[in-house]
């Protein structure tokens, strides 16, 4: 239908003469779940100091019919789905991922339409706090309200383009034609479908389906896409003039990421195509490198650039890549290819320098070659030299995989190195704090005992029988021990080092050695440690010292490396670095509460650029018992590519295995050291920042003492002149690092985007998970600066602007009052909604400081999966599950309406687990998980199951060892019963609820985003 | 009466002490006029196995100001019980222990035989004996290798009580702590940084009582040394094995460049450690080096290669850009350590340079404690009478200059004598207190009238030693030819004053015996490394020089005039003349210099052992002519410290330099022909020889315009 109407035509001048016009070329088209829209009558937020929102029914009787949330899905008829995928791959790229199938019928629209005017008593647990307040808002609302409709285009605000305006007068009137004229206007479009929605299995997706009929057709829509999981909901809304909001009827996360998978799970992703979205992160699929980099490597928050600078300001849609250089690759995937171009090093364009990569086009009989980033015409290296086909394409091409390959590794020349001399092999140096603390709590002995098998297990390069890693040890308290732990020696030597004021390292031969070699002299020093340290009163530690240890040593023995740190308090030891206690909880929700954030400043500023300069890594384990200065402590590895690990209170009891897992991960995972990553892009735009775990000396070189394959950089693009639609945006990433095995190595990972001066190409192509990630890091680095309110305002207005400039620009004319949503955004609220409930961007005293300042270092860090969970954890009923299933348990939405007196639920969000027992859980299921007979006989504080004989302990246990294996953390296993007090840890987990330290749920958050949506509209 | 010689060899075996005048001018004036100043060299600890150590303690005269102790020259009123002290005329009440005293039943301290009598003193805790080895680990693996093994060796040399500490350094310096169990443990300490005591304290842990005193009841409280420095008996498996896994120093060196060696800052954590841990008792920093300090405070030249170590020509130009401050460094470190009593010794091994020159202070300002008090009451002393001696040992023998501070105007009776009481306080090696006092007479006299009586009594063997002592003194305060210009003078003025001549006329100058030697010993002196730079090092004079200020009046002057020894088939070894003329074909010669012990062959015996006589049985009489001055030098090498160096050589060997070197030039390539003898080896040098010397001497003793 539309499709090849749509592609055909120059777009948005068709679409332009005004939405009918669009609507109706689109209308009849497949249905395309394009976005829900909000019928949001007066409804106000009472929100920012207090941090929650109301959603507030100003004139219940007036508004009733006029509230309506309507969502509208473009995601159509089958038919449709498979037309697109026999489309060729030029138009392919315009495909949206998710839902696949009709990439251009995107805009066709359903609507799904819900009365939000009874819905608030319904959905709000707490109507009386809305109703108070429900007066005072109204009286501005209302004219607001009414306003939209009346509204002249000439009112839009501002920053619209001109060219957008047009469109708005449509939609205009509209809404005037109030509630069931958008009803009306929906199920025309929708008419077309009214049988499609349910049969597409994957038309799954979402309510938007259900849109296809009219208010009550849409009702069932959601009913399909949410399966099984809320039966009584559904029926209750199915009536036109619904008296509840349902929270099914509200875009679901679970759902999304269920139909995604339902779709693409299994699938292979062929990167074949010019800015092709690929499935989501939480998806199960396969890729096929085939000249794009793997979305595990690199994901954008679009995969379709604006062509100009104006659009992309337009939108504010941030457009940003969050590149994971190192990210694991599954089995079945084929680990990248190392080319070696010989003692010339790899091939580059004179001009910009990027690599040789696909996008090079060979011209001139295959003698010279265009750079695809700067258009500089370089000559072909005579031993580079290669024929063309009858294509124009090298005859070499599927021998290179600089040619035909998104990502692959260079072998780097000595140019590349240091000094011009090939890199030592890396190292890593085991730093254990042995004061009083560590030493009675039993941690020393654990480490010890621990790094003796841990050892023997060091990655190692491929290939390779023994691993190349050398280490070293070193303890400390208020001065450092080090050992001398060389093979020769028939028992190890301490060396102390007392002037911490000027560290050093006492000894170079000795100190960092192959482990093999030297495994008796260490299992020795291992044994000894503890014992050596068991009568010590030491209370006092320094901490800056330790880690220009570190750095001297790694400096000493010219090589790159990593510090385990396992440190317990706070510096306070007189040396360079030491900290005193600046915790202040007045200071929050105060302008001055980002100074909580900020690293005390001076020694650890110059510590993080040594540590980069020399290629030193640290990853700090912290056991505090109190307040220790994380933002300042977490600098140094924060700027490192390090992690920190914290276990407050630590027990070995409770944390003892938790630390280990994460220990034994933190060791073992494949890392690279001393790297520098660029980032090229094809004229037009560049890259202008980044985020992430890493140094800037410049405005360009990522600095990373070591990057490892959970480490993610987000890069925000700005542009610079008016990108081409038909040449598109490329990028490049080069990873210059040492590889574990001590070799000089370049990554690359090359990605091709589309561009369109059409925002709704834009919108088509976001991709959520990235996009929040952007958001996530981009507000975790302005509460360094600026006051949390303010943040959370931006937050707040930028989600609503890009909301309505799509609802603006691209959705189809509909009632003011109605939510319209992108489709690949429409679960964007959520996310954003739980992003500002984050510790760090609440502001509540109840919350440690140190808490707060570790999330925010280690989401700077964080890949798209990781953000995902987090800001998302899975919540999975365990209670109904079928013990024989290979399939893994279906996870609900994260709200406490999904919980149940007799259920059983595992929550996880990559950083902490639970395992929720509701009170009336079955006896049967209590004995068979924990071999007691009633939730009564259950003990505080285990932090793992038994592990019994029996097929549903069997099958929960692997469940969550499942879990366990595939995070980037360990979690601990904190078992919650319901009504116990533990509860309230679990709850604020809960992301669609209210938070519990301030924060609007997502039902809230989406009626206060509609509001200032129609705000800007008007 | 005995003649002077033997007196004053008498004198030396009871008491350790010579003068250079054993009559002293009996005023200021005269005394001046004297040229040589009365003085004295004295060994405090002489070796006395004669003398058995008395169990009691001194008893002193009771003026505050003179605190002398009752000695044989004192007069005693048996019947009052009193004594009058013989330096201030107070008189004192003997003590009750003393009051059996009587004519026939006197204390040792009073008979004329115990005119050197030692105290032990009971009071106070006895204090070990503290021993501090500071290794250099920049060495060759070989030497390192041998020092390794020396110093394991020398444990079983110290008494098992005494305490020993290792602090070992190269880039960096480590202060080991002994007697850990399963792993041994060092303090580290960067090579560049300076700390004093009060720092070092608080970085070894030494500030507060170790946990190890705490855990239990059995800590005994004597144990007063800590981790770093532990009993012999205890620790001397652990030690043994530490010494044995030292390594050189493994920091790479590149090329072109000085290993890092941080001797300034081993060497000042080595006071420091005493400091902090056994101050005013008795210890030892023992230093090995294997070259210089190349940086932090001390260090004497930088790791560039191509820059050289000063030399005099560098001093002279003020272009040592190191030497002030290194040598500011290590006399502070001198100081610090000499005021609590400790030693440091330095044992220095290189082929270049190791900064001796800048360190010399550290071994001449320390030196067992002791301190010298001489109490020249009757002759009086101006500024200090009270020196501290950190170690001395049996041949340890300081000059002491006195000025006679009597007026002219102001005679002293007839038949006075002076005394001068030397009191050294000292910690004997076996761990005690001891005291030692030597008292001591000589008559005055006045120089007008019985100028011959003086004249008779000098020393001239003490008196060259005492004024070569000077002479190196301002050698090294002053530039070498004044120096030079300042010994002629002063002995010329010597030959004026004592000298029998008519004026004028050279050829009558005659010397009585007591002098005749003297001026000899002054052109040997002049000719010595100690007096002359050229072609030694800076390092090689200073070590010349400490050892010249503190040998005994016999290694002394065989440091000034070395002796010589010929072996010939011509009869038994017999000394000969230091001169060129001793030098034969036929002669197998040995020289002892002090530093050296060197054999040259004349250059027929040189070939007969060339031709391999020696093995064949029938010539087994030049074997035993081969080996004889060999076992000689043996012998010497055992018993002198430090050891000197053993050369071996023969005529037109390299070495022969040596020997070329020290004998009189009576023969040069520029008189031979006119002196057409025949017998010894001329020498090519422009030097004069003695002949010359004392032809000139006479010229100008004689002169009147002198």
């Amino acid at each position: 239908m539309s499709q090849q109407g749509y592609v055909a035509a120059p777009p948005y001048s068709q679409a332009q003469p005004g939405m009918g016009a669009y609507q109706g070329g689109f209308g009849s088209g497949p249905t395309q779940p394009l976005y829900g829209h909000y019928g949001g009558p007066p409804q106000a937020f009472s929100a920012p100091p207090a941090g929650k929102m109301h959603l507030i029914v100003l004139n219940r009787t007036f508004f009733l019919s006029a509230i309506t949330v309507v969502m509208i899905f473009s995601y159509p008829a089958p038919p449709a789905v498979s037309a697109p995928y026999g489309q060729p791959p030029h138009s392919l790229y315009n495909s949206m991922a998710s839902p696949g199938p009709p990439p251009t019928q995107q805009l066709t629209n359903q609507m799904s339409s819900m009365n939000l005017g009874s819905h608030v008593q319904g959905l709000q647990s707490p109507p009386p706090p809305v109703s108070s307040v429900v007066q005072q808002p109204f009286q501005t609302p209302p004219p607001l309200t009414m306003a939209p409709p009346q509204m002249p285009p000439g009112l839009q605000s501002p920053h619209m383009s001109p060219l957008m305006s047009p469109p708005q007068s449509p939609p205009a009137s509209m809404p005037m034609a109030s509630q069931s004229m958008a009803g009306t206007s929906m199920a025309g479009m929708g008419g077309p479908f009214p049988g499609p929605p349910p049969p597409g299995p994957g038309g799954f997706q979402q309510p938007g389906l259900g849109s296809a009929g009219q208010f009550g057709g849409y009702m069932a829509g959601p009913q399909q896409n949410m399966p099984g999981a809320f039966p009584g909901a559904p029926s209750a809304m199915a009536g036109p003039p619904q008296k509840k909001l349902d929270p099914d009827s509200i875009p679901s996360i679970t759902h999304v990421i269920e139909d995604d998978q339902v779709k693409q799970g299994g699938q292979v992703f062929t990167t074949n195509i010019r800015g092709q979205v690929p499935p989501l992160v939480t998806t199960d699929f396969t890729v096929t490198d085939q000249g794009n980099a793997s979305p595990r490597f690199i994901r954008c928050t679009t995969y379709s650039l604006p062509c100009t600078a104006d659009l992309a300001k337009q939108c504010q849609v941030p457009l940003a890549a969050i590149i994971k250089p190192f990210a694991s690759l599954p089995k079945n995937e084929t680990p990248l290819y190392v080319v070696n171009h010989g003692d010339t090093g790899p091939v580059r364009c004179n001009r910009c320098k990027a690599y040789m990569c696909p996008y090079m086009q060979f011209i001139d009989g295959g003698r010279r070659y265009q750079c695809g980033f700067c258009n500089c015409v370089n000559e072909v290296p005579v031993f580079y030299f290669q024929h063309l086909d009858h294509m124009g394409r090298r005859v070499d091409f599927y021998e290179r995989p600089e040619l035909s390959l998104g990502s692959y590794e260079f072998v780097a020349t000595l140019d590349y190195c240091k000094n011009n001399k090939p890199p030592n092999s890396p190292a890593y140096i085991f730093m254990i704090d042995v004061s009083y603390n560590n030493i009675k709590s039993g941690l020393v002995k654990l480490i010890c005992d621990e790094l003796k098998t841990l050892l023997e297990k060091l990655p190692r390069e491929e290939g390779m029988e023994t691993s190349a890693i050398k280490v070293g040890f070193v303890t400390y308290n208020k001065v450092l021990h080090f050992y001398n732990v060389k093979s020769a020696l028939a028992q190890p030597q301490m060396m102390v080092v007392s002037d911490t004021a000027e560290m050093f390292v006492p000894l170079l031969d000795g100190f960092l050695v192959n482990y093999q070699d030297s495994r008796a002299v260490i299992y020795n020093l291992l044994d000894q440690i503890p014992d050596m340290f068991a009568d010590t009163a030491e209370s006092e530690t320094v901490f800056a010292p330790v880690i220009q240890a570190g750095v001297e040593a790694f400096k000493a023995a010219e090589c790159s490396g990593k510090l385990f740190i396992f440190h317990s308090s706070m510096p306070t030891a007189e040396a360079p670095g030491k900290l005193k206690n600046r915790d202040d909880k007045k200071l929050v929700n105060t302008d001055k509460e980002k100074t909580l954030f900020q690293p005390q400043k001076g020694v650890y500023e110059q510590l993080s650029k040594d540590c980069v300069a020399s290629g030193c890594c640290v990853d700090l384990f912290l056991f505090p018992s109190q307040y220790t200065d994380i933002a300042t402590m977490a600098d140094v590895p924060s700027h490192t590519g390090g992690s920190v690990y914290k276990y407050s209170n630590f027990q070995i009891e409770t944390d003892g295995e938790h630390f280990l897992r994460d220990l034994r991960k933190d060791v073992q995972k494949s890392i690279g050291f001393d790297a520098i990553m660029r980032v090229r892009t094809s004229t037009g735009f560049r890259a202008t920042d980044f985020f992430g775990g890493m140094y800037m000396n410049n405005t360009t070189d990522v600095e990373m003492a070591a990057v490892d394959c959970d480490n993610g950089v987000t890069v925000e693009f700005k542009h610079d002149d008016t990108l081409s639609e038909e040449t598109g945006a490329l990028m490049q990433c080069a990873l210059l690092y040492t590889t574990i095995g001590g070799q000089r190595r370049l990554r690359i990972h090359n990605l091709s985007l589309n561009c369109s001066s059409q925002l709704s190409e834009l919108y088509k192509s976001c991709e959520t998970d990235s996009l929040i990630n952007f958001f996530a890091k981009s507000a975790y680095r302005a509460i360094l600066n600026q006051p949390l309110k303010n943040v959370r305002e931006i937050l707040v207005n930028q989600t609503a602007h890009m909301l309505a400039c799509y609802r603006k620009n691209c959705a189809s004319p509909s009632a003011a009052s109605q939510l319209i949503l992108p489709d690949a955004m429409k679960v964007f609220p959520v996310y954003m909604n739980s992003l500002m409930k984050t510790a760090p961007l609440v502001g509540s005293t109840e919350l440690s400081t140190d808490d707060r300042a570790h999330q925010r270092l280690s989401v700077m860090a964080m890949g798209v999966e990781d953000t995902q969970l987090l800001l998302y954890p899975r919540l999975i009923p365990l209670h109904n599950i079928d013990v024989n299933s290979e399939k893994p348990a279906t996870p609900v939405r994260c709200s406490e309406e999904r919980l149940t007196d007799s259920g059983i639920f595992l929550l996880e969000n990559g950083q902490s687990m639970f395992l929720w027992l509701g009170q009336a859980s079955s006896p049967d299921f209590i004995q068979s998980l924990f071999n007691v007979p009633s939730l009564a006989h259950l003990q505080g504080h285990m932090c793992a199951l038994p592990e019994l004989d029996n097929p549903l302990s069997r099958k929960v246990r692997s469940i969550i060892s499942g879990l366990l294996e595939k995070r980037s953390n360990s979690m601990k296993l904190q078992i919650v019963r319901q009504k116990d007090k533990p509860e309230m840890l679990f709850r604020q987990f809960l992301v669609e609820d209210k938070g519990l330290h301030g924060g609007a749920s997502y039902m809230d958050f989406l009626c206060y985003v509609h509001r200032e949506i129609r705000q800007l509209l008007t | 009466m005995a003649t002077f010689p033997e007196y004053i060899a008498q004198n030396e075996e009871r008491d350790g002490v010579r003068f250079s005048w054993n009559v002293w001018p009996s005023s200021r004036l005269e005394a001046t006029r004297m040229v040589v100043p009365v003085a004295a060299l004295f060994t405090p600890l002489k070796e006395r196995t004669d003398l058995p150590p008395i169990q009691y303690e001194p008893v002193l005269c009771s003026r505050a100001t003179c605190r002398a102790v009752l000695n044989p020259l004192c007069q005693v009123d048996y019947r009052a019980k009193l004594w009058a002290c013989n330096f201030c005329y107070q008189r004192n009440q003997f003590p009750p222990s003393y009051a059996g005293i009587s004519e026939v039943n006197q204390p040792a301290e009073l008979l004329p035989l115990f005119s050197t009598i030692e105290y032990v003193v009971q009071r106070g805790p006895q204090m070990p004996l503290v021993f501090l080895y500071v290794v250099d680990t920049c060495m060759e693996d070989e030497d390192l290798q041998a020092l390794k093994e020396s110093l394991q060796m020398s444990l079983s040399l110290l008494p098992p009580t005494a305490l020993v500490g290792l602090i070992t350094f190269g880039r960096m310096v480590q202060v080991h702590e002994l007697g850990c169990e399963g792993i041994s443990k060092s303090y580290v300490f960067r090579g560049t940084k300076d700390l004093n005591a009060k720092q070092l304290q608080e970085m070894l842990g030494l500030t507060k009582p170790s946990a190890a005193q705490g855990r239990g009841p059995q800590a005994a409280p004597q144990q007063s040394f800590n981790r770093f420095l532990q009993p012999v008996q205890k620790i001397d498996m652990n030690l043994t094995d530490l010494l044995g896994e030292l390594q050189r120093d493994p920091w790479p060196v590149t090329q072109g460049k000085r290993p890092l060696r941080s001797l300034g800052v081993a060497m000042s954590i080595a006071v420091g450690l005493l400091e902090c841990t056994f101050p005013n008792t008795g210890a030892r920093i023992m230093t090995f080096i294997g070259g210089p300090a190349t940086q932090g405070p001390g260090m004497v030249v930088g790791d560039e290669l191509k820059t050289p170590i000063r030399s005099w020509h560098d001093i002279e130009k003020d272009n040592a850009k190191f030497m002030k401050k290194a040598t500011k460094h290590y006399e502070s470190l001198a100081s610090r350590a000499s005021s609590n009593g400790h030693i440091i010794d330095i044992y220095a091994c290189a082929l270049d340079q190791t900064g001796l020159l800048e360190m010399k202070c550290c071994t001449n300002y320390t030196g067992l404690r002791q301190e010298v008090q001489v109490n020249p009451q009757e002759i009086g002393t101006g500024g200090t009478c009270q020196w501290k001696v950190c170690g001395l040992d049996p041949s340890t023998t300081l000059a002491l200059y006195f000025e006679v501070v009597n007026q002219h105007n102001a005679p002293i009776p007839q038949g006075g004598r002076g005394a001068i009481q030397f009191v050294t306080q000292y910690q004997h090696s076996s761990g005690q207190r001891r005291i030692r006092v030597t008292t001591t007479a000589r008559n005055w006299a006045d120089a007008q009238t019985q100028i011959q009586s003086i004249a008779a009594s000098f020393d001239q063997e003490a008196a060259a030693i005492l004024m070569a002592r000077l002479a190196v003194y301002r050698a090294e305060t002053e530039e070498g030819p004044d120096v030079l210009r300042w010994l002629d003078r002063q002995l010329i003025r010597l030959c004026q004053k004592f000298g029998d001549y008519h004026k004028d006329d050279p050829n009558s100058f005659r010397f009585s015996e007591t002098f005749s030697l003297y001026p000899q010993f002054m052109f040997h002196l002049r000719r010595s490394p100690f007096l002359q730079v050229f072609n030694n090092s800076p390092d090689e004079s200073s070590y010349y020089r400490h050892h010249f200020n503190r040998q005994d009046l016999t290694q002394a002057l065989i440091m000034i005039q070395p002796v010589l020894y010929a072996y010939s088939f011509n009869g038994p070894p017999e000394p000969v003349l230091l001169d060129s003329s001793s030098i034969l074909p036929d002669r197998i010669l040995l020289m002892d210099t002090f530093f050296q012990i060197l054999i040259y062959h004349g250059e027929t015996v040189a070939q007969w052992r060339k031709a391999g006589y020696q093995d064949m049985p029938e010539y087994e009489n030049f074997k035993h002519l081969l080996q004889a001055p060999v076992d000689d030098a043996q012998e010497l090498l055992h018993t002198r410290f430090p050891m000197p160096r053993y050369i071996d050589t023969e005529h037109g060997g390299s070495q022969a330099r040596f020997l070329l070197s020290k004998v009189n030039p009576s023969q040069t390539h520029n008189n031979m022909y006119t002196w057409g003898q025949e017998s010894g080896a001329p020498i090519l040098t422009d030097d004069v020889s003695l002949q010359v010397f004392m032809d000139h001497l006479k010229k100008l003793a004689v002169s009147s315009a002198a």
